[in-house]
């Protein structure tokens, strides 16, 4: 029976690029230009041992001679040349910018999807079941919020160092920073969720499904999730970029990413000590990258949900 | 002959898609005399409403005005700049909505709102615009004028709210009124009043009326000349009694002809054949692979008795003081093997919770539900199951009732699946095949929803419903929400699965005439409350009811085709 199915059927492929939101991103040269740029970042991030000059993290390749060296300048001592200088190791700003990024963004994404995947259980939760469960969610969220992100981030972080045992606490310190920054987090996703849940729910074909029998587990899974996930797609996108900036922030206040794995904020920080005294280089290229990165996530989501919303348009 | 007030000349409106200009409105002309109701009559997607909005100036963004002309008292108005259109507008020409609810300010007073927009055209003081005002409102037809001056528009019904819109596009006094389906969201009994009220004012005041409807009746109660609309293009012209006694054009014979009759049952509806959109039902082959139906043991499907619902008005921690609304008041009925029971009623007369609670999507706040002779708020959760096996329900919004997310296969496989009805690799097969008997073409079930037009949703919606071969069906306002000829078809189609499936049906709509086509038993409804069960001949014929016999007479009447 495959073959009549498939001369009338399009491919996947096919109906993405037929599709509207496609149509309307070949039309938004912002969003063409941010995604080009992000997607050029997190390339080169990924492949970070392939692009960098050096992996600034193998000792065995540090001088501590090349330290200081400002960019496009040969060292004084060495003679070598940096694109974008080194810092006070006499590590290449490039190469740690590419390593930084890659920790930058597996904390940011990491986080984002633990918070979407904890927002999106507790807001279907909430606004399929309602009554007490809705009420308890959506108190504790409110709580939460009452309290500025980055301070519960700093007080899951303090926590959690605690309770590890001091040998595990640099390795375990990226994984406390993703728990931290997502639990920060999925504030947002709960409420979207669990408004876009209670449209939902009202609609007839969630009644079908009842009538058919379904289970409501069935019905929150197949039926209600995946049509709230629109705005849940815009929300992450937004968040992928705040969550780059806190996890940076932490990373500057020094309660993030150890000096063993720097992040671009671990990098910002290190940096900041040596800007006034005329080596702005080590503090100016990661910010600049942590400026580009996020702006160039966040200008997308913001097309994304100008283009998933058509009232807006 | 007076001279037209009003005259659209050959306007075409065009719209730059990315897939090539579309033409919503193709060279309309029509024109309008003072005091003159024109009705603007056509199928959803016809250019009704458009051809409105460009008299109005109101197009929406990318559609344009791109050839003719809109002459207005001897003016040429389409091509005058953006501020000299507003202008006239709001003075010349006024609006009127279809939905009250969203055309007022619900923060200010409707006195506010009237006075507003008299100073705003009329040079008058304070006091006197108050005073036009109240006249207005008067004039309207809303009792205590003074007192309801200062009220809000939420302390209005739906009906009163409409004539305060009414009184708000009266204040400039304009020559031209456009009403786009003023009264489509109303109940029968004040869209009389409201047509009546539009009717009479345009007469006294020499206001050229635009009628935008869809709906035969209102036309022919309403309006003096008619102009047909079908896909963009004027198909019929003439007066009322012409265009809807004899019409010329084979589009408009298959328009009324699809209208129900009120006033005689027939057999089948009439089908639009017009456009080649017609697509056939295959219930000889569906009938022959169907269960022979088992006759419930007293001869009754479905016995409701003293069925209550309760919706919480206002919560409040202390039980005594949560107050409640009573939807459905002790209610009782009972609904005999293979026939079609109908209830009838205006909106909130509770005849869609009565549905819910059958089909166990509300729980009941008191009486029984017996099917075949089995208390369904009794049941436990295996019992339900089966049930649910045996009942099935189609819903108003076609829109709304199949999940735009899944495939189409996927929706109509689903009671299959979860009733574990066929040995597993059998399913696909019989989804094609279900798809394929309801009369939508070979590969839908590949498709999403959104790929289909209204009437093909509610065909889907009757696939997934007949596909567990259920004994009961509910019917909620099953073609509220689509045009006249799909209408038709969508009615056609549920009458040949009761005619020769052997289906039970409630079938619940506040439309009237189908009513009466539809089924053999009616219930009227109203507040609640079961007021009259008769058979629907007699219900129709000899209505026992003070109520019943209100509605009845409120029922537009195409007096023009009482004699087809």
């Amino acid at each position: 029976m495959s073959d009549l199915s498939e001369i009338e059927t399009p491919s996947r492929l096919r109906r993405m690029l037929d599709s509207d939101l496609f149509y309307a991103f070949r039309r938004s040269p912002v969003a063409m230009v941010s995604t080009l740029v992000a997607l050029l970042l997190i390339l080169s991030a990924v492949f970070a041992p392939l692009v960098a000059t050096t992996n600034p993290f193998d000792p065995a390749s540090l001088n501590l001679m090349n330290g200081f060296t400002p960019p496009m300048e040969p060292n004084a001592f060495t003679g070598e040349s940096f694109l974008l200088g080194t810092d006070d190791q006499g590590r290449d700003v490039y190469s740690t910018i590419l390593y930084g990024m890659r920790i930058s963004l597996f904390v940011g994404v990491t986080a984002v999807l633990f918070a979407m995947v904890l927002g999106i259980v507790l807001g279907l939760l909430a606004g399929y079941v309602g009554g007490w469960t809705d009420t308890i969610i959506m108190r504790a969220a409110d709580v939460q919020l009452t309290f500025p992100s980055i301070l519960v981030a700093m007080l899951i972080f303090g926590i959690a160092k605690g309770i590890t045992p001091i040998e595990y606490r640099d390795q375990m310190a990226i994984w406390v920073l993703i728990l931290a920054i997502g639990l920060s987090d999925w504030v947002q996703f709960a409420r979207v969720v669990r408004g876009a849940t209670m449209v939902e729910k009202g609609k007839d074909y969630v009644a079908a499904a009842h009538l058919i029998g379904r289970p409501s587990l069935s019905i929150m899974l197949r039926h209600i999730l995946p049509n709230v996930l629109s705005p849940v797609l815009v929300i992450a996108t937004i968040s992928l970029a705040l969550a780059i900036i806190a996890e940076a922030t932490l990373s500057f206040l020094g309660v993030g990413a150890p000096p063993t794995q720097p992040s671009l904020g671990t990098l910002i920080r290190i940096g900041q000590q040596f800007l006034f005294s005329g080596e702005w280089w080590i503090l100016f290229f990661p910010a600049c990258t942590l400026l580009v990165l996020a702006l160039s996530v966040n200008l997308l989501g913001d097309w994304l949900r100008d283009a998933l919303n058509p009232r807006l348009k | 002959m007076t001279e037209a007030i009003l005259s659209i000349r050959n306007v075409t409106v065009e719209i730059p898609t990315r897939h090539g200009i579309f033409k919503p409105v193709k060279n309309v002309s029509y024109d309008i005399k003072p005091g003159e109701i024109r009705g603007v009559v056509g199928e959803s997607g016809a250019g009704k409403s458009m051809t409105g909005n460009a008299v109005i100036g109101l197009l929406d963004d990318p559609a344009y005005i791109s050839e003719g002309e809109i002459w207005l008292k001897g003016r040429r108005i389409d091509n005058l700049p953006a501020e000299e259109k507003r202008r006239i507008r709001g003075k010349e020409i006024s609006m009127i909505f279809q939905d009250p609810l969203t055309s007022l300010n619900p923060l200010f007073t409707v006195g506010e709102q009237l006075v507003e927009t008299i100073q705003l055209h009329l040079n008058l003081g304070a006091s006197e615009a108050k005073a036009r005002a109240i006249a207005l409102l008067d004039a309207v037809a809303i009792p205590n004028p003074e007192e309801r001056f200062n009220q809000y528009p939420h302390q209005f019904s739906g009906g009163m709210r409409q004539r305060v819109v009414i009184a708000l596009a009266l204040c400039s006094e304009p020559s031209v009124i456009v009403a786009d389906e003023p009264t489509t969201a109303l109940d029968v009994s004040i869209q009389a009043q409201v047509l009546d009220l539009i009717k009479s004012l345009a007469r006294e005041r020499s206001i050229g009326v635009i009628l935008v409807t869809h709906d035969m009746g209102v036309i022919a109660d309403t309006t003096e000349q008619v102009t047909v609309m079908y896909a963009g293009e004027v198909v019929e012209m003439g007066t009322t009694d012409q265009v809807l006694g004899a019409p010329q054009h084979p589009y408009t014979q298959s328009l009324i002809a699809a209208v129900p009759r009120p006033h005689k049952k027939r057999h089948r509806f009439p089908q639009v054949s017009y456009g080649g959109r017609e697509t056939v039902f295959k219930i000889d082959d569906l009938a022959r692979n169907w269960p022979q139906s088992e006759p419930s043991k007293s001869g009754k499907m479905l016995e409701v008795k003293g069925l209550t619902k309760r919706f919480v008005e206002k919560s409040s921690i202390i039980p005594s003081r949560t107050t409640y609304f009573t939807a459905v008041d002790n209610v009782s009925f009972d609904i005999r093997d293979g026939e079609v029971f109908g209830i009838v009623g205006e909106s909130g007369s509770g005849k869609s919770t009565v549905a819910r609670m059958i089909a166990t999507l509300h729980k009941t706040d008191g009486g029984q539900i017996l099917f075949d002779g089995e208390d369904v708020t009794a049941m436990d959760a295996q019992q339900l199951a089966g049930y649910r096996k045996q009942i099935q329900m189609i819903f108003q919004d076609p829109f709304s009732s199949l999940n735009p997310r899944m495939k189409v296969g996927d929706i109509v496989a689903e009671p299959l699946i979860h009733h574990k009805i066929l040995p597993k690799g059998q399913t696909d097969a019989r989804v094609r095949e279900l798809l394929d008997k309801v009369g939508l073409a070979r590969g839908a079930d590949q498709k999403y929803p959104h790929e289909f037009s209204g009437g093909q949703r509610q065909r889907i919606s009757i696939a997934r419903a007949i596909a567990t071969q259920p004994r009961f069906l509910i019917c909620d306002e099953p073609t509220s929400a689509l045009d006249v000829s799909i209408q038709a078809q969508i009615l056609n189609i549920l009458k040949d699965l009761q005619e020769y499936l052997g289906l039970t049906m409630l079938f619940i709509s506040h439309d009237l005439p189908v009513v009466r086509q539809m089924c053999d038993r009616v219930a009227v409804m109203k507040s609640g409350q079961l007021i009259e069960v008769n058979d629907a001949e007699t219900l129709f014929e000899a209505p026992e009811h003070p109520y019943t016999a209100e509605l009845l007479t409120l029922m537009p009447h195409l007096a023009q085709l009482d004699e087809a």
